[in-house]
């Protein structure tokens, strides 16, 4: 398929069924959008002291992420460079060295080839400098780790752009004790990355799948739930990221401290105070417990929704592997941590109380595209923003607006057909 | 006399599996009114990510429900209005291989396994799991779950959602 093709399968509105179905599109946009852009790989915190490491994906790429002794934070690709195997399985740990169970050559965590058993075996000009482990290109900002395979793209700090301000209130949920991941629930849906990538920017669909999340909270927090009714907005961050105000209260959760703490969080309030934290501490603590009150799209694979990191996986043209980062304060109370993962329950995973509807939904999208091949899948939602509340210049619409959506099929365009 | 007595109060296996038979039942039959009487006030129903951690209340589970989040739970699954489970799976669950871990004066705890299929829309989908159940006998007679702990075989892998109980 041409550039101009794919410039056709994209406009303004609505972009063509294919993009959810057709195989070829999907190898071209592993090659094209997957492996030249920045792509997240991991949380600083996955890999909090030398020698640990965590295993993730960039694309359809295995890899790991360790953090060796010196403190620097590598990303390498999963393979032997001896006879390819995979030189580590684990999800997560500590590690010293990786040896490749086929021949048992050694890898360092900074990916340096460390020993090659039976060495006699090589001629005598065999240089182990010349197969360590494949590093990616890595960078980091505010404890997000993300790796790309090219060296031609801008650093990762220009690429987040505007998303940068989001991210740092994002981050503000550690209530000063810093971000911690906690734990992950991981589920795959029957359908096209795409269809996840679009959900987590849009509200429209929240009080209609939602329902049976919100029947089963008390008056004050459904109400807060209320995502439709608070003014919230759509803004378009630029490179195909965009943050969806749910919430306009909860975006900096550094403000309105001295507000009433919620019914629901009274008895973590208590909790902490028992334990004998001040009066500032156990505000701070509560506020930030529930989260920010925005998702955060990140193009192409992660986003910084509400409470969570949600990251996403092309795994085939109709399958898609999303993993749900439940976060909480970096050595804060464990009471409040406690509270944070038992939230994280209530709506996420595979029995949550959300997660479900939602990888139901998308899997429905998947099944109806197989119906009107022709047709094209709408994305023309949205009224103006309230004023006042998108950055001058940027793009913006109303809470339920499809702006988000949009904004990524324009970058996904842009790289398409670049 | 009180080592009669002991005897008396004890629960058998065949007591136990009786009941667990029974509980599996209301579960593939999306029964799920009287499976919340089946449970102690203080009952804890978990379905853990990851194999045997020291402590579930300080990790993150798929499931780790007391009374409250259990009858939400349940609301849901039955309201209609949740479009992972209206229209729901159908489930087929066999449960065996019990093994007694524990027992005493009113209470037995057990392992078994669970072997269950799940149909929808054309797919067949199979979790096996490891079970453990705590099983107490109230004061009037009947048995109660005082915990249950289901283990998928894949529990820190990826799953498909569930719209329904394991």
């Amino acid at each position: 398929m041409s550039d101009h093709d794919y410039a056709t399968l994209v406009r303004e509105d609505r972009v063509h069924t294919s993009l959810y179905r057709d195989a070829a599109i999907f190898d071209e946009e592993m090659d094209r959008i997957f492996k030249n852009t920045w792509v997240w790989v991991a949380h600083e915190s996955d890999v909090p002291v030398k020698n640990s490491f965590k295993t993730s994906w960039v694309g359809r790429e295995p890899v790991i992420v360790t953090r060796d002794r010196e403190m620097k934070v590598n990303v390498l690709l999963n393979r032997c460079r001896h006879r390819a195997a995979s030189v580590c399985e684990k999800k997560k740990g500590k590690a010293s060295v990786f040896v490749c169970p086929y021949h048992g050559w050694s890898y360092d965590p900074d990916g340096t080839l460390r020993k090659v058993p039976h060495a006699a075996g090589y001629p005598e000009d065999f240089d182990k400098n010349e197969f360590p482990l494949i590093a990616l290109r890595t960078e980091i900002y505010n404890g997000m780790i993300f790796a790309t395979f090219s060296q031609d793209i801008e650093p990762l700090f220009d690429f987040l752009g505007a998303a940068r301000k989001w991210m740092d209130l994002f981050m503000k949920q550690g209530a000063g004790y810093g971000v911690k991941t906690l734990g992950e629930h991981r589920f795959r849906f029957p359908g096209n990355w795409k269809i996840q990538l679009e959900n987590t920017t849009d509200a429209y669909h929240f009080p209609i799948v939602h329902k049976t999340f919100l029947d089963s909270l008390d008056a004050e927090t459904e109400n807060v739930f209320d995502v439709l009714g608070q003014g919230g907005w759509v803004e378009d961050l630029g490179n195909g990221h965009s943050v969806m105000v749910m919430i306009p209260d909860l975006i900096d959760l550094d403000d309105n401290l001295d507000a009433p703490i919620p019914d629901r969080f009274a008895d973590l309030a208590q909790e902490l105070r028992d334990e004998g934290h001040d009066d500032a501490t156990v505000r701070k603590v509560v506020r930030a417990v529930g989260g920010a009150g925005f998702n955060l799209n990140l193009f192409p694979n992660v986003a910084c929704s509400m409470a969570f990191f949600r990251v996403l996986r092309p795994v085939t043209v109709e399958e898609t592997e999303i993993t749900h980062v439940a976060i909480g304060m970096d050595g804060g109370p464990a009471a409040g941590n406690r509270e944070r993962l038992r939230l994280h329950e209530h709506f996420q995973g595979p029995m949550g109380f959300g997660t479900p509807d939602d990888a139901e939904g998308w899997e429905r999208v998947q099944r109806g595209a197989a119906a009107g091949g022709d047709l094209w899948i709408m994305l023309n939602r949205g009224v103006e923003a309230p004023e006042g509340v998108a950055a001058p210049g940027h793009n913006a619409g109303d809470v339920s607006a499809e702006t988000g959506m949009r904004a990524a099929y324009q970058q996904w365009k842009r790289m398409m057909t670049a | 006399m009180s080592e009669v007595l002991e005897m008396t109060n004890t629960i058998t296996l065949a007591q136990a599996t009786e009941f667990i038979w029974a509980e599996a039942d209301l579960l593939d039959r999306l029964d799920y009114r009287p499976w919340l009487k089946l449970w102690t006030e203080t009952g804890r129903y978990i379905i853990p990510t990851e194999r045997d951690p020291a402590d579930y209340a300080e990790v993150l589970n798929i499931v780790y429900d007391n009374q409250t989040m259990r009858e939400a739970r349940a609301k849901r699954l039955l309201s209609g209005f949740s479009m992972s489970s209206a229209p729901p799976a159908r489930t087929v669950r066999t449960v065996s291989r019990f093994v007694v871990t524990a027992s005493g004066e009113d209470f037995v705890e057990l392992r078994a396994a669970q072997m269950l299929a799940e149909y929808k829309y054309g797919h067949m989908r199979f979790l096996p799991a490891d079970l453990r159940y705590r099983i107490v006998r109230a004061p009037g007679g009947a048995l109660l779950l005082d915990e249950k702990i289901v283990t998928l075989v894949n529990a820190e892998d990826y799953q498909f959602g569930i719209g329904y109980l394991l």
